[in-house]
């Protein structure tokens, strides 16, 4: 029987001879992840299921990134259940200024080869589809299961195949690929569904523009949002995993419940309006929009491209009086290469506040909240009424040159008011 | 199983959990002091209205978003003992299944329902009453039927450990 990626990265890790869009199977996991928030609720669950320990200390990691740096005792407390924890298991950890945002983190720690399962207690670890591998949200429960036994419940879902045609130019990156796919099928479209992105725009994406492409398909209600492995994903993986991996792929018969197109050549940057990020609108339509706070970073948009993208406009620049930026690279080795390339400096010069890597300002944890009335143009990948802050905020999702450039001019603008396009 | 109680209606469509349970309270991982904040973002009055019969009715596409388990804990810790919506979103589907706490789609019982109305959900039968109006629903797959008779992920676990 034919089959679509996602249907043969489940079935080898699954104890059936096949399967089929709505069965139910348990699935085993590679890797279990949970982070500071996620973590701590899992144990309790852990607890009342009965388990002392996990099922396997060298698939399962936690990564402290939600709430740090600490912002008041009760996120310290979690922070030091969560290292407690892993320490006491033995299991893989990253410290708070050891290691970064767990998506980005996984990614470049090499916890991520191509067919891989991997589920995490955050709904964004969907963003492992960017390397072909099955990486699905869960809840804390699930995650206590999974942690305990090494599988979880899955109902196996349909695909969806997303074909990105021709090459992108100009101001446009990733998000707006995404959000593109986002403005066609709906908040809910791809819920109980995969999405698959091919096509010749598709191969030609950067690990990093795969990564914020991947990271939203939850955005669509996907379970994960999945490019199969090529060049690209090789280049990537090189040096970074020893494990060995398949290049799988679907098969050409294989089934797809719908199919979508996005014509890159055509593709104009687009923005996520208040309060949702199905609220898609060509940047055009809503320049002029005064902004008062510029965030990038997170685990969609926190990468050394976004980084690089936000310097082209920053660079000898200072911000709009009105606006302030917070930058945040989204792990210790993307800071340190920022580093080590002028660009933190250069963020600094221009007036902007550089963090170290944390989820804070994303959700309205830590750091970064928007008090009511104020606007906010952010790389992040939810602009749900109140999450970052008041909920009389207004919150624009975009990509990094047009977050950079609205924080020069203090407004939503075409970044080609202040600088070239890029080459590509 | 059949739970019957009374509808507290969230009409709107794609209602996320961050309005269900802001972010700034993800540091508490007590359910019990979980209720305090839930419906913070989207209206605090509804937590005056759940009681031990509480059946939520939801829109379309609810409870999308980030995978915080901290929505459906509160919800249990609060008394609401099954959701009626038009759909779910996937993590928020599974979180509440674990929890043993049952969930239906029937947009036509939306519908109809209004605040305080009387909801009989019969899972056996198929069957969602308001106000002694039937609509038919759906089977849960044998999977999650079997998950939801045991009350959840982890009582259903602990019978297949020691089986």
């Amino acid at each position: 029987m034919a089959h679509t990626l996602a249907e043969k990265i489940l079935l080898a890790h699954a104890e059936v001879d096949d399967l089929a869009p709505r069965d139910v199977v348990m699935v085993r996991a590679d890797t279990v992840m949970a982070n500071d928030v996620s973590g701590p609720v899992a144990f309790r669950q852990m607890q009342k299921l009965g388990a002392q320990r996990v099922f396997d200390a060298r698939r399962v990691v936690m990564v402290a990134d939600h709430f740090v740096p600490a912002k008041d005792a009760r996120s310290a407390a979690l922070q030091k259940r969560l290292k407690d924890w892993a320490q006491e298991q033995g299991v893989g950890y990253y410290d708070q200024g050891r290691g970064g945002i767990e998506h980005t983190l996984l990614a470049e720690e090499g916890w991520v080869v191509p067919g891989d399962v991997i589920v995490g207690g955050d709904s964004h670890t969907c963003t492992y589809g960017a390397l072909g591998a099955f990486g699905t949200g869960l809840g804390s429960t699930d995650i206590a299961a999974a942690l305990a036994f090494g599988d979880f419940w899955q109902p196996v879902p349909e695909t969806i195949s997303v074909r990105f045609a021709g090459r992108q130019r100009g101001f446009v990156s990733g998000k707006d690929l995404i959000l593109a796919v986002i403005a066609e099928i709906g908040v809910g479209g791809a819920t109980n569904a995969v999405l698959e992105f091919v096509g010749d725009g598709a191969r030609s994406l950067t690990v990093d523009e795969r990564l914020a492409v991947a990271n939203m398909a939850v955005e669509a209600g996907a379970e994960t949002g999945l490019f199969p492995a090529d060049q690209v994903t090789r280049e990537y993986l090189a040096g970074r995993v020893t494990r060995e991996w398949d290049e799988l792929s679907s098969d050409a018969d294989a089934e797809f419940s719908r199919r979508v197109e996005v014509d890159l050549n055509r593709l104009e940057p687009l923005v996520a309006a208040p309060h949702s990020p199905g609220n898609v609108r060509p940047l055009a339509e809503v320049t002029g929009t005064h902004v008062h706070q510029v965030y990038i970073g997170n685990c969609a948009n926190g990468t050394m491209t976004d980084l690089r993208q936000a310097a082209t406009l920053l660079r000898g620049r200072r911000l709009h009086p009105r606006t302030r930026a917070v930058i945040v690279p989204a792990t210790q080795r993307i800071y340190r290469q920022a580093l080590d390339e002028g660009l933190l400096g250069m963020f600094v010069d221009a007036g902007a506040m550089v963090s170290t890597p944390t989820c804070g300002a994303c959700f309205g944890g830590g750091m970064g909240v928007l008090g009511s009335g104020e606007t906010a143009v952010a790389t992040t990948n939810r602009n749900f009424r109140g999450r970052m802050g008041s909920p009389d905020a207004e919150v624009y999702l975009a990509n990094a040159y047009v977050a950079a450039a609205a924080a020069v001019a203090g407004e939503l603008i075409d970044p080609a008011e202040l600088i070239e396009a890029p080459a590509r | 199983m059949r739970i019957v109680g009374r509808a507290l209606i969230i009409r709107q469509d794609n209602v996320d959990t961050d309005v269900l349970y802001p972010g700034a309270y993800l540091n508490i991982d007590d359910p019990e002091e979980m209720r305090e904040h839930l419906f913070e973002g989207l209206d605090s009055s509804l937590r005056e209205k759940l009681g031990p019969d509480t059946i939520l009715v939801v829109g379309a596409n609810f409870g999308a978003g980030s995978s915080r388990e901290h929505v459906p804990l509160a919800m249990k810790a609060s008394g609401v003992s099954c959701l009626v919506g038009e759909s779910f979103a996937r993590i928020f589907r599974r979180n509440c299944l674990n929890l043993g706490l049952p969930l239906v789609d029937c947009p036509d019982a939306v519908a109809r329902a209004e605040e305080g109305s009387r909801v009989e959900v019969d899972l056996d039968r198929g069957v969602v009453s308001v106000e002694g109006e039937r609509f038919p629903i759906a089977a849960l797959p044998e999977f999650m039927r079997r998950m939801v008779d045991a009350g959840g992920l982890i009582p259903w676990l602990r019978a297949r450990s020691e089986s």
